[in-house]
């Protein structure tokens, strides 16, 4: 028996995402052949695909899948507290390992709950298999107790869908299901089973192949294609991987390493994306788009090529479209052709997996002999990079502050790259995560991405913590978004499931507040959220270990703590709410309209503030202490050192600039606090 | 633009929502639709006009492709193929006037249907430019009702 359960040897270059066939042993189970009821062979099903851990919710139309579920040896079942939860579990279960994430709720209620993370999935192309109870077959449509038309309801949301009309097609299904959940461009799959059919008695035969005649995935590039765009890589002098989620999918990480060593072509990488390129990697740029780096979207925008692999130029990406990159020729490879041309059209489209385009692309440029240009344009970035860095003591207010992005470069410090995932919630502590956060293995850096959902962190980190019982697991939450799934600590504190979140409290939606200051002139309509309950508090009624800290001197044994803890951990530190995620890119911008970046240069200070923008700027140094080379470049050229030669318009603090305040009193312009409107109460 | 997309989908319940809702999802209109099936009963051939750009009608079939309900696509805008609709017209036809509308509907090679004390009822099969036409002679009579099947288009039998 085992000898048949054998795998047959990958052939090169197959992963995840163009294997089709069962993980588990698929036709070869004892079960294989017996009478049995449907809800059984929906168990047996589950079984024979390899699935282990299962996330749900039970109801009376699911009642006889759990209760055939009682009897799994195979699969453990983790009880959420709210089905929106226990999707968001299985998606992070996903996330962290590439296989599809399992869900079973009820009908009604249960199966409406899912419909959020069932969204984020899909958004983020997730593989997801949810198997939703259903009222019997008698009575759809006839307004029954907790009936909801889930599959019309989810339509917009997920890859494939079905309404499962007889016995007959049920493990033919759920084959299918795992199948198309888990193949080509990964999203959620749903499955409603009619209750009637889950009492009802059938041979379970499951089968191993699928025949699916109108869903066949382009894996392989087109291979001349493949030699077109390396044409253009080999001839291009500033080229730029713009790197997203699908090389992450496509676990094709080493190959877009090597390919970036080969030809020294830099990488910008997406919140999606993030792992996948190692942070450590010299060429490796970084955070791109609305809270990406300066030099990360300069050199966006100054590149004559721009390779992007598995990422969709998402409107967080790249600003107002019209102005984005436009100098670059573009080579668009990804395994969904609508993406292709969807938002910017591109000059070699390359429809196919990225982990064997990518070694195609490899492979011709060796064969090429390629070798890179010339260096100056990593040396222009380097000098960028220079210049306008992420964090400069400079900004701070005072030394005793807590200060956001230093936290998660604390956490980041303390975390063993390879031994740790990090999940986030979404708001301004994601985009600090974002920034701050060295991420060195693709897998390890979970983010609602696409759909942006206050939520997902804390539960997807439950779920990651399950699939990955050696890593340790963070959530970087907000307070906002903590409150929305917090109920999930009784999921974790049950299983112990040994999860830590670490809440950058800010008492307001800081994002939303943020844009509030920026745009909407201080009117802070609903953003503050006093009273926040007692973090703590509510982490010891869940039978967690909790702790709060205020203070900067605090943060590094806090965290030590947190992380040396055996069960779970909540730690709540305390930041201001007027800091604010720069750089950042005004939604509707063009790409390089950056405002509020640190510019080493002009001592430190963040620059291009809006003059209605409360930020905190330190006074700024004298630039005779500024040792960096682009000083020196800055002094050379009488401080102008910019993207566009032909934008001559006045530099902050210079006569005419539109914020006209002299140097020396940036801080009382850009101060905010007690006088701040709201600000304050 | 107007595009004529003729949809080779899966006979299953569910399907035609799957489609236009992608359609009406993406942010385009669906000037007319038709669905029947056809030699394979578990294949349905929808017919459907959505005006869009090219921009516009090339992420609508990229998407449909997606679809797993969705076996093929053939755009018959620009392609030799026959176009054909039915429409039934209920006419003002006081008895002294039948007589003109019944000459109008020959040459148009259209069939009475039905004979009403005060109107008629043509049935009439065409092109858009025939229909048309049609209409607009009998609106000088006064059309109390009409209806459309909706397009249904195959590629001419040259192409194949």
């Amino acid at each position: 028996m085992s000898t048949h359960a054998e795998q047959p040897a990958e052939p090169t270059r197959r992963n995840a995402a163009t294997l089709g066939a069962p993980r588990g042993a698929g036709s070869r189970t004892p079960k294989q052949g017996a009478t049995m009821l449907g809800a059984e062979a929906a168990i047996a099903s589950l079984e024979a695909e390899g699935v282990d851990t299962v996330f749900g919710y039970p109801g009376g139309q699911a009642i006889k899948i759990y209760d055939a579920l009682y009897d799994s040896q195979q699969i453990t079942h983790i009880l959420a507290r709210h089905e929106q939860g226990a999707v968001h579990m299985a998606d992070g279960y996903a996330r962290s390992t590439g296989r599809p994430g399992v869900v079973i709720v009820t009908s009604g209620p249960g199966a409406t709950n899912t419909v959020t993370g069932i969204a984020t999935a899909y958004m983020d192309s997730v593989p997801l298999v949810v198997i939703t109870g259903q009222v019997g077959r008698g009575v759809i449509g006839t307004d029954s107790f907790q009936e909801s038309d889930i599959v019309g309801i989810t339509m917009p949301v997920v890859k494939h869908s079905y309404l499962l009309q007889s016995t007959d097609e049920l493990t033919r299904t759920i084959r299918e299901a795992f199948h198309i959940a888990s193949t080509g461009r990964p999203g959620p799959v749903l499955i409603d089973i009619p209750s009637d059919l889950a009492g009802a008695e059938m041979v379970f035969e499951y089968p191993d192949e699928v025949n699916l005649p109108s869903y066949k995935p382009t894996y392989r590039g087109n291979a001349k294609q493949v030699r077109a765009a390396c044409r253009l890589l080999e001839e291009a002098d500033q080229p730029l991987l713009y790197v997203g989620g699908g090389i992450i999918s496509s676990e094709a990480s080493d190959e877009l390493v090597q390919l970036m060593d080969l030809m020294q072509v830099p990488a910008v990488v997406t919140l999606m994306g993030k792992g996948a390129v190692p942070a450590s990697h010299p060429l490796n740029l970084g955070p791109v788009g609305m809270h990406g780096a300066k030099y990360s979207n300069m050199a966006m925008c100054e590149a004559d090529l721009i390779i992007a692999a598995g990422a969709r130029f998402s409107d967080r990406v790249t600003g107002r479209v019209s102005e984005f990159a436009p100098n670059a020729k573009v080579v668009h490879i990804d395994i969904d052709p609508a993406e292709i041309g969807k938002i910017r059209d591109a000059d070699v489209p390359i429809v196919g997996d990225l982990k064997g385009v990518l070694a195609a692309m490899l492979e011709t440029l060796q064969k090429d002999g390629a070798a890179p240009r010339d260096d100056q344009w990593i040396a222009d970035i380097a000098a960028w990079r220079e210049r306008y860095p992420f964090y400069h003591p400079n900004v701070r207010e005072a030394d005793d502050e807590v200060v956001p992005e230093l936290v998660i470069a604390e956490l980041g410090r303390q975390l063993d790259p390879e031994r740790s995932i990090v999940t986030t919630e979404v708001g301004q502590h994601q985009m600090w995560a974002h920034q701050f956060l060295p991420r060195e293995f693709p897998r390890t850096f979970l983010s609602s991405g696409g759909l942006g959902t206050m939520g997902f962190g804390f539960p997807a980190a439950i779920g990651a913590a399950i699939a990955n019982p050696d890593k340790a697991v963070v959530c970087v939450a907000g307070d906002g978004s903590f409150q929305m799934n917090s109920q999930e600590m009784a999921t974790a504190a049950i299983n112990r499931v040994p999860v830590k979140v670490m809440i950058m409290d800010n008492r307001c939606l800081g994002m939303v507040h943020q844009w509030q200051k920026l745009f909407y002139d201080k009117r802070y309509s609903q953003t503050l959220l006093e009273p926040v309950p007692d973090f703590v508090k509510l982490a010891e009624a869940y039978g967690w270990e909790g702790e709060r800290v205020e203070h900067a001197e605090e943060v590094a044994p806090a965290i030590a703590r947190m992380l040396a803890a055996e069960g779970p951990y909540l730690l709540d530190v305390a930041i201001s709410r007027d800091q604010n995620v720069y750089p950042m890119v005004a939604p509707g911008a063009a790409l390089n309209s950056i405002m509020g970046a640190i510019d080493v240069a002009v001592g430190a200070v963040r620059t291009d503030m809006p003059a209605s923008a409360g930020a905190r700027v330190a006074t700024p140094m004298e630039p005779a202490d500024v040792s960096s080379p682009c000083a020196k470049i800055d002094a050379q050229f009488g401080g102008r050192w910019e993207i566009d030669p032909d934008d001559t318009g006045a530099r902050l603090g210079q006569e005419g600039s539109t914020v006209d305040v002299p140097p020396s009193e940036w801080k009382t312009l850009f101060r905010d606090g007690a006088a701040e409107k709201g600000g304050d109460r | 633009m107007k595009h004529v997309l003729s949809v080779l989908v899966e006979n299953k319940p569910g399907v035609l929502s799957r489609v236009t809702g992608l359609i009406s999802r993406r942010g385009f209109n669906i000037e007319s639709l038709s669905v029947g099936p056809t030699e394979d009963p578990t294949m349905s051939r929808l017919t459907a006009i959505v005006i869009a750009d090219d921009l516009g009608y090339e992420q609508i079939t990229k998407q449909l492709h997606k679809l797993i309900s969705v076996h093929k696509i053939t755009d018959l805008t620009d392609e030799a193929s026959i176009e054909r609709e039915l429409a039934l017209f209920k006419v003002n036809a006081a008895p002294e006037r039948r007589n003109e509308i019944i000459e109008i509907a020959n040459i148009f090679r259209a069939k009475i249907v039905d004979v009403g004390r005060t109107s008629l009822t043509v049935e009439a099969t065409g092109d858009d430019a025939k229909l048309k036409g049609l209409e607009d002679l009998f609106r000088a009579y006064g059309i109390k009702e009409i209806v459309r099947t909706g397009k249904v288009a195959l590629s001419r039998s040259s192409r194949d």
